[in-house]
This record gives structure tokens, sequence and C-alpha cells, in this order.
């Protein structure tokens, strides 16, 4: 147990955030992504114009969810892109520098989204 | 202090493991490995739907200007084949997430597990009612 106490208490963690980001992107990224990113820019229906969408997304809860929707997902990516690097590449010696690059990436997402959805009024 | 079976004495003389060596490209050896790939994969679509997320609430905070610029952005055909392919990736990431969810989570519903089917379909029904959701909040606008 005196090995490595601070890496067995960032485990749990890590894998907590990879699941919950699983289950955020599977159940809502792809009707966002279907609507926003393809129904609206072929004009197969009309997206919310500026003042709509500054109004709604001013509400607390859209807010809170929009960050949740932005973070944890992030988490899920560095973790499998993680494994996948582990795994898939076999660079087991950069396995450091990988873990540091792929969980900074996804806290430094964080950090922007709450920033943003913090200073929108 | 090491505990004696961490480091057990009758290992200390033993032979080298014979471990073979693994090829770096041995996702491409069978279509099993290469879904586990894909399946992995698909979570830099989820990323790069967050960053342009992102994106998005950047360009709504900088005014009208910025905003119809970034909706013209994503008219560009080159983004929306991305976005296409990104969409099959985090639908082909839902479809093994529900399916995964189903062997890990165990249920027991009077004593009797709950198949791993009943599991995965409801979360299908659950995934159907928050889409609908979704549209109908992004719709009414």
């Amino acid at each position: 147990m005196e090995a490595k106490p601070s890496q067995l208490r960032l485990e749990p963690l890590l894998w907590i955030l990879f699941s919950a980001g699983g289950v955020v992107a599977a159940f809502l990224i792809p009707m966002h992504l279907f609507l926003q990113r393809i129904a609206f820019p072929l004009g197969w229906a009309k997206a919310p114009d500026y003042a709509t969408t500054t109004a709604f997304v001013a509400h607390p809860l859209v807010r809170l969810y929009l960050f949740v929707l932005c973070s944890v997902p992030l988490f899920h990516f560095a973790h499998r892109i993680r494994y996948t690097l582990y795994d898939g590449l076999q660079i087991k010696h950069l396995n450091e520098v990988i873990a540091v690059c792929c969980y900074g990436s996804a806290v430094f997402g964080t950090l922007v989204a709450g920033l943003l959805l913090w200073n929108i009024h | 202090m090491k505990s004696a079976s961490a480091t057990p004495a009758y290992t200390l003389n033993h032979p080298r493991w014979y471990r073979k060596r693994v090829s770096t490209y041995w996702w491409l050896q069978r279509w099993e490995y290469l879904r586990f790939v894909l399946r992995e994969v698909s979570s830099a679509f989820v990323a790069f739907f967050v960053v342009t997320t992102l994106a998005q609430l950047y360009a709504l905070s900088r005014g009208p200007e910025a905003y119809a610029g970034f909706q013209q952005w994503l008219k560009n055909p080159f983004v929306i084949a991305l976005n296409v392919v990104s969409f099959f990736f985090v639908v082909f990431h839902s479809i093994t997430w529900f399916s995964l969810s189903a062997r890990a989570m165990v249920v027991r519903i009077g004593g009797k597990r709950v198949p791993g089917a009943l599991i995965s379909s409801s979360n299908y029904a659950a995934w159907l009612v928050v889409s609908a959701v979704i549209a109908w909040f992004l719709l009414r606008g």
C-alpha cells in the first residue's frame, strides 16, 4: 500500500470520469451533433437565432447542462486515447507523458468551458 | 517493506518468460480488433464535438456577427463532411456503450439477475426519450 498512494487515489476518479463521460456522450451528443452540426447548417431545420440562443444559454440550468456536456466527455476522450496509445502503439515508455497530456487537455477544456459559461450573460 | 507474496523465493532465478512480440499493427489483423480500436477512436470525434461547442459558446459571447461567422463556418462542406463522419462515430459509441453497460451493470430484481438484453433495450428507450427532449429544446426556437 505504501508504494504509490497518490496513484491509488487518482485512478478510481479517472475511471468514474471516463464512464460518466461515456454515458453523457452516448445519450446526449448524437442528437446535438445531428441537429446543430448537420441539420441546421444544411437547412433541413431552422436554427434558433442569436437572441433566442443567448437568452436560452443564459439560464443557469442550461449553463450547468452545457458545462457537463463539455467537461466529462473530455475525460472520457482522455482516458480512451491514453489506453489506445498505450496498447495500440505500445509506447509504454511514454506512459507518464501521455497521461499528463491527455488528462491535462481535459482539465484545460473544462476550465475553458467553465470560464465561457460563467461569463455569458 | 515488501511482502513475501510479492517476491516469492522460488521466482528469484526463474527463466525468462516467453513473450511473443506483438506487432504494432495488431489491431489491423482481425475485424474484432479493428472494431475495438474504432470504438476507442470514436472518443476523438466526441472531443471534436466538444471543441466546436466551446468555439460556438465563444462566438456567442462575442456578439451576433461572430455567431453568424461561426454558423457560416459550419456550412463549409469539409466541416459538414467531418461532422457527418463524427455523427456515425458517436452513434457507434452509443451502440457499443449500451451493449457494454448490459454486461457491466448487474441489476437484480427478486434475487434474479436482469438479463442484459433488457438493460440494453431500456438504455435504447431512454436514449430515444433524451434525444426527443433535446430535439424539442433545439427546434422550438
